[in-house]
């Protein structure tokens, strides 16, 4: 069997899914508007002193583009487990980690970054100080990777399960605590003035860590929920 | 084979083996359990004289910290065994591991509503964002969630493979959440209401708190040895050993 060498293979796995994605743009605009419905209420149910607002503007963001894209994050695979080329994947020749990561990053590319590219405008609806902003689309940068990755692992997990949605939620949440703590400390450190790089130096490292085990754990867990 | 482990501990691994095993042990742990447990309530609750400052309201903790202590204590029983269940795939770890994880979710949450029991009386609130409740409550979650993926798949034993995996995951995520949440409290409210400070108890309060410490345990190889028992004659239903059993159990 002729082996494709590696940066094709990637290059050819990464084209799939954004082509897919791209088939269906519908979808992509949910996790979008899920964010935009979530900002908005929480003016209605808080009132809408600018005062107040300002004060919860940075965390309310970054929960609501973690809810959103837990929106997403159930459908990483499914259609993939259904037609059965997740499993062609698995018998490839090529490392299915690296082909993981590929998914990951496509994942991402479609539910995070429109999430990110509408976040200063989430913001500025909850009246977030336009000098906390950098340091929030940073956090936002950092955070969402984080999560896109650990998300992976956990779907990997429940890939043999027909009922994941309310178990992915309880699974992830354990997980993103320190990555909520971390991003949403930068972000309440930015806005009183106080020096904000520790927490988005622990957010980098921590990115870094997933970046590379959290592929292979994803490997590693695809290989025993698809074991029948 | 290596040959430093001992032969009988090869044999205690197989199902048939461990559930004589787990049968005579049992009444044994149960009966210590119970003995213990009551001479600690004796000690915590009759002899031991009450605190200066809180009066009769710590003596709650010789439940509690008992508790905290089995909801770690367990989780790390449950983390070893799943990695034996996933580098050498055998059964009767990833039973134990399966097993162990209501327990430890049930001592989880008698600490945390205990704790919080103490907490309306001495701090006038149920439930306040402190670290070590915080990291309390994450672990209960971790429970939950390696509970709800086992019984999620249809086979078992890949359920059980995936959960162990989840609890690895889940081992490596403890250390990080605890000192994130320390970091997050410190940062938002200097001063945190330690429940374990470097207090020097004395040692009419020491005793009984170690003796409870012991009988939790011999209560969760109790418990343990019988949820085993049962989830292995479930697992292993058409072997012939099982079978035995079934049909002495029938002629009686």
């Amino acid at each position: 069997m002729s082996q494709a060498p590696l940066g094709r293979a990637c290059a050819a796995v990464l084209r799939r899914d954004l082509t897919l994605a791209w088939r269906r743009r519908g979808d992509i605009a949910m996790p979008v508007l899920y964010a935009l419905i979530v900002t908005t209420l929480f003016p209605f149910a808080l009132g809408p002193e600018n005062a107040l607002l300002q004060r919860i503007a940075g965390g309310a963001v970054l929960v609501t583009v973690l809810l959103a894209m837990l929106l997403a994050l159930d459908g990483m695979f499914r259609s993939d487990i259904e037609d059965g080329s997740l499993e062609q994947l698995v018998l490839a020749p090529q490392p299915l980690a690296l082909m993981l990561g590929m998914k990951i990053l496509a994942h991402w590319l479609t539910t995070a970054l429109p999430l990110i590219v509408i976040a200063p405008m989430l913001a500025s609806m909850l009246q977030l100080p336009a000098a906390a902003m950098p340091v929030m689309m940073l956090a936002l940068a950092l955070a969402t990777p984080m999560l896109s990755l650990l998300g992976a692992v956990l779907v990997a997990l429940t890939a043999g399960t027909r009922r994941s949605g309310m178990l992915l939620a309880l699974m992830l949440l354990p997980l993103c605590v320190p990555v909520v703590i971390f991003a949403a400390g930068a972000l309440a450190a930015a806005q009183q003035g106080l020096p904000w790089i520790a927490p988005i130096a622990w957010l980098g490292a921590a990115l870094a860590l997933a970046l590379v085990l959290a592929p292979l754990a994803c490997a590693a867990a695809l290989r025993i929920a698809l074991d029948a | 084979m290596s040959s430093w482990i001992p032969l009988w501990l090869h044999k205690l691994g197989s199902p048939p083996t461990f559930y004589r095993f787990a049968g005579k042990l049992r009444p044994w742990m149960l009966a210590l359990a119970i003995v213990l447990g009551l001479v600690a309530l004796y000690g915590g609750l009759v002899l031991a004289p009450p605190d200066y400052q809180q009066g009769d309201d710590y003596r709650i903790i010789f439940v509690h910290v008992p508790s905290a202590w089995m909801g770690l204590f367990i989780y790390g029983v449950m983390a070893v065994s799943a990695f034996i269940a996933l580098v050498w795939r055998i059964k009767l770890a990833e039973v134990v591991a399966m097993e162990s994880a209501p327990i430890g979710a049930a001592f989880t949450l008698i600490t945390l509503v205990t704790g919080s029991l103490w907490g309306v009386r001495m701090w006038g609130t149920w439930w306040t964002w402190d670290a070590r409740l915080t990291s309390e409550l994450v672990l209960l979650f971790l429970y939950l969630g390696v509970i709800g993926l086992y019984h999620a798949f249809e086979d078992r034993r890949q359920g059980a493979r995936a959960a162990a995996f989840l609890a690895l995951i889940g081992i490596i995520n403890v250390p990080i959440v605890h000192f994130s949440v320390n970091w997050w409290n410190t940062l938002h409210q200097g001063s945190t209401v330690r429940l374990f400070g470097p207090s020097t108890m004395t040692d009419s309060m020491i005793w009984p708190l170690l003796t409870m410490m012991v009988a939790t345990k011999c209560y969760y190889v109790f418990s343990l040895c019988s949820r085993v028992r049962a989830d292995l004659l479930a697992l292993e239903g058409g072997k012939d050993w099982v079978r035995q059993i079934a049909a002495g159990e029938s002629a009686r």
